[in-house]
């Protein structure tokens, strides 16, 4: 390979060929602070649109700074990263910045956590020495998002996510000059658009002007409320992040401690979404050995591949751009939705209480199932299976109001009838989980054999589109694909259009690496080393669990002989499969 | 090659051939250069000169001197991102390096002629105005930058700037040019370097006397009755819209400056001349 050998602050150095003055910087341990620049290595999420500025550094016998994110080491370059002309520089654009700024950091949902806000203290900023016009927008809420364009700083890092990693396009620079910002066309709301509440465009986001709506103080305001019951269930995800807020290091697997920190808050029912991902295990798993089963048959109807559907991303994303396929993905609803109907249909008779007066609650790695919540189509008489949804970060928020001291908690357990789960739920949170964990359970009721190996390493992995064949003995050699990112989701649906889509079976997850990365997670900043200690922390926790098939949890037995019949039954139908609608004609009226 | 003016070139060369055409010019810049000449000059047009020539020779033979016999103070070259050159550059030759070094630039061949009644601080921030305008704003020191510089320059023509506000001007210019991401933004603050830097006094004039000794910046401008003059028609007075001139038949009338907003009608109506600006 072809190195350079160039200067940077007195120091030599040699990189390989193409490697940016930022990335040689940063290999001596010279921090250039940068901005814009965003890269979530290995992850497909990227943006280095060098237009911040803030990287200025001097190059000797250049007439004038280079932006260090984009500019390629050169033979004999002589880099100053901290001239007092490149300092003086950076200290002035981000001045500037500042000066069309709210600054309002203590009411800011980023406050603590803020790029702009860090920098600001790094650099020593005691006043602004720029006044003058300040732009103003209004502050847009939808069901999963804040958008507060004031706060913008023009780096599109949100822009790239939603255009070139989602394929949604849904937000983008509009107006030029001073007015420039990055909004949705035509000054709509998130929800007029074809947003589908990823949120990725939050996760990435450098500052408060992106962020989940929050529903901290519904949450206390109900536990606080004596004629309420309140119920709690806990995404396989947030088991293997939350650490990260209190200072535990990334991959911590702290499920104990949740459920302990639940119980402290005052939920009355602590549960787990693991349970209820055992339970989409079955009736998903049902209706895919339902549909291999007429595929092997002949049945030319068959809605081959089937397509998982626990994404609220991914579903409001088939909606909205590919209503006419919305028959390929599986008809059972998210582990979310499906506990949110057992808790108010079987748990609330269980223990007397109607519908209304049993709040429950979610805590989500996500931001999309904020939105979820509000589907009409999910609930009962206009009252929601899940009356809200909390991210980490708000559950973290909500810990810490209650005072209580997170890392030397100690551990508890989750409520019965809802809180067993299997080794085969908590892999729901990673990229190619509801994959694996649907093969162990096919695989054993095609065959009828016990699994020799629950492992089905073929589908791990953190690459965005990753195949395999996955023999089922004397039934099929079944063709499967997980994907992240819609835009990958997207290349399948083309081929299912086409008639080409070699696949039986295809997993979508609308977030990096799945879950782990989910929009509601703590902020990664662009480290992917958090993104894969917290994928490390997931097959971990799997390896550990006494039972790591669905089928064999006893409290998912249980539930079909006290109240579901079996997997598929009219009551399951009921209750834990939803149907899809077609959101693009909306869309298209409009235009 | 995508202007008219190079295609124009081309058959010339053709037709005399490329050492004729070499022989015209300076040794850096062959040839000849089309210039857009405009403002105070009694002969405004296109006009096609040899490189190298020099600004004097282009002012006062071609295009006839200043207009009213004023006094030449300064030439815009270049366009909006262009700089200024003074009376210490009239003899200097004319080619790309010559106005580069002077602060300038040939640009778009635009070439304005200023005289002792235009303002340089107000110049400048006309300049801006359309940098303003066209920013895409992919770059925080364009989008920003030139937005506040344009700030500062309306401040100071308003008769609000310190002297501080220049050391900003001085600084932001010279970060904009240093940090901007395309050429419009990098050559933006260049009026406002080249007016600092040749106009100097007239910046600190605006902020220390609140003066603008073209008499172009309003706010700064000063209607005065000259009571010698002044016969006390009242015609003034029952012309101004707020009511800023008091006096009685006769007798000498009075501006009152803090009500006074330099509409400049009172000016137009007195028949003796009696009211000046300053
Ligand atoms: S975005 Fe950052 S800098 Fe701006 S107000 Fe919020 S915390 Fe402060
Ligand atoms: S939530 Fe997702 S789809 Fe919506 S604007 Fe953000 S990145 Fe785009
Ligand atoms: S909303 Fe956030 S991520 Fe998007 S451009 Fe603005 S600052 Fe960047
Ligand atoms: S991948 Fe997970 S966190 Fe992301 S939108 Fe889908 S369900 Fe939510
Ligand atoms: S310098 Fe260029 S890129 Fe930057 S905002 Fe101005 S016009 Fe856009
Ligand atoms: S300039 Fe206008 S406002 Fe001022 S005194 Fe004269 S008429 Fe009145
Ligand atoms: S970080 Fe380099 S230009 Fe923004």
């Amino acid at each position: 390979m072809d190195t350079i050998k160039l200067t940077i602050d007195n120091r030599a150095v040699e990189v390989p060929k193409g490697t940016t003055i930022l990335k040689a910087a940063d290999q001596m341990g010279i921090k250039i602070p940068t901005l814009c620049n965003f890269e979530l290595e290995g992850l497909a999420l990227k943006n280095h649109p060098g237009g911040c500025r803030i990287c200025v550094v001097e190059v000797a016998g250049r007439r004038n700074l280079a932006p260090a994110c984009i500019t390629e080491c050169m033979q004999d370059m002589v880099v100053k990263t901290n001239s007092p002309r490149a300092i003086n520089a950076r200290k002035t654009v981000l001045e500037l910045m500042l000066s069309d700024h709210p600054n309002d950091c203590l009411q800011c949902p980023k406050n603590g956590k803020c790029e702009l806000q860090a920098l600001a203290a790094d650099m020593g900023i005691r006043e602004i020495p720029f006044q003058g016009e300040q732009s103003e927008y209004p502050i847009e809420l939808s069901p999963s998002i804040v958008r507060d364009a004031n706060k913008c700083i023009m780096c599109r890092r949100c822009e790239s996510v939603c255009h070139e990693y989602q394929s949604v396009g849904a937000i983008g620079a509009v107006e030029r000059g001073f007015p420039a910002v990055v909004a949705p066309a035509f000054g709509k709301n998130l929800i007029d658009t074809n947003c589908v509440f990823c949120g990725q465009c939050i996760a990435v986001c450098p500052v408060g002007a992106l962020s989940e709506v929050d529903h901290t103080g519904k949450v206390l305001r109900d536990i606080a409320n004596p004629d309420v019951k309140t119920a709690v269930q806990v995404a396989p995800a947030v088991r293997v992040a939350l650490g990260e807020e209190f200072g535990m290091p990334a991959g911590s697997i702290v499920t104990g401690k949740i459920a302990a920190a639940l119980k402290a808050i005052g939920f009355d029912y602590v549960f787990d979404t693991d349970w209820s991902a055992d339970l989409t295990i079955m009736e998903e798993g049902t209706e895919a050995i339902g549909r291999f089963k007429a595929f092997l048959a002949g049945d030319k109807n068959v809605k081959i591949p089937i397509m998982t559907s626990c994404c609220p991303a991914w579903v409001n994303f088939y909606e909205k751009f590919y209503p006419e396929l919305r028959e390929y993905p599986s008809t059972a609803k998210s582990p979310q939705g499906m506990f949110g109907a057992t808790v108010k249909t079987f748990f609330a008779d269980k223990i007397g209480v109607p519908r209304e007066k049993l709040i429950s609650v979610s805590v989500m790695p996500c931001v999309a199932k904020k939105y979820e919540c509000e589907r009409e189509e999910l609930g009962a008489n206009g009252n929601p299976d899940v009356d809200y949804s909390i991210t980490t970060r708000e559950l973290a928020r909500i810990i810490k109001m209650c005072n209580i001291d997170f890392k030397n908690l100690p551990e508890a357990k989750f409520d019965s009838p809802l809180g067993e789960s299997t080794g085969a739920a908590v892999i729901f949170g990673v990229t190619g989980g509801v994959m694996e964990a649907a093969l162990r359970t096919a695989a054993e009721v095609l065959t009828g054999q016990t699994l020799p190996k629950v492992d089905f390493e073929e589908v791990r992995g953190l690459e965005g589109v990753r195949e395999a064949t996955i023999p089922i003995p004397g039934v099929i050699d079944l063709k499967v694909a997980v994907v992240y990112g819609l835009k990958n989701a997207r290349m399948i649906m083309e081929q299912i259009k086409a008639g080409n889509c070699p696949y039986h079976f295809v997993e979508v997850m609308a977030c990096p690496g799945g879950c782990i990365d989910g929009a509601g997670q703590p902020y990664h900043h662009g480290d992917a080393s958090i993104i894969k200690a917290r994928h490390a922390a997931i097959y971990k926790a799997d390896r550990e669990m006494p039972l790591r098939k669905s089928h064999e949890n006893p409290e998912i037995i249980s539930i079909y002989k006290e109240f579901y019949g079996e997997p598929g039954s009219e009551k399951a139908h009921h209750l834990l499969h939803t149907h899809y609608f077609d959101k693009k004609k909306h869309f298209d009226l409009e235009k | 090659m995508n202007n008219v003016e190079t295609y124009a070139n081309i058959p010339v060369i053709i037709n005399k051939g490329a050492d004729w055409f070499s022989s015209i010019g300076t040794e850096k810049s062959k040839g000849t250069k089309v210039f857009a000449l405009a403002g105070k000059i009694n002969n405004v047009g296109l006009i096609e000169v040899p490189m190298g020539i020099t600004l004097r020779e282009i002012i006062y033979e071609i295009g006839g001197g200043i207009k009213g016999g004023k006094k030449f103070k300064a030439v815009q070259t270049g366009g909006p991102s262009g700089g200024c050159l003074t009376e210490k550059h009239l003899d200097t030759p004319i080619d790309y390096d010559s106005l580069v070094a002077a602060g300038s630039m040939m640009g778009s061949g635009g070439m304005i002629v200023m005289d002792e009644d235009d303002c340089m601080v107000a110049i400048a921030k006309f300049y801006l105005g359309f940098t303003v305008d066209e920013s895409c704003g992919k770059c925080t020191p364009c989008r920003v930058g030139n937005k506040r510089l344009h700030e500062i320059l309306t401040k100071i023509t308003d008769g609000k700037g310190t002297m501080e506000d220049l050391e900003k001007l001085k600084n932001l210019s010279s970060v904009i040019k240093d940090t901007a991401l395309c050429g419009l933004g990098q050559t933006s603050p260049n009026p406002v370097l080249s007016t600092i830097n040749n106009f100097w006094d007239e910046y600190v004039e605006h902020v220390t006397e609140k003066k603008c000794r073209a008499g172009q910046c309003k706010a700064l401008k000063k209607y005065y009755i000259d009571p010698e003059k002044c016969k006390g028609c009242t015609a003034c007075a029952r012309a101004c819209p707020v009511g800023a001139i008091t006096g009685t038949l006769k007798n000498p009338h009075v501006i009152d400056q803090d009500k006074c907003i330099k509409c400049g009608t009172c000016y137009e109506k007195c028949r003796f001349g009696a009211i000046s600006i300053k």
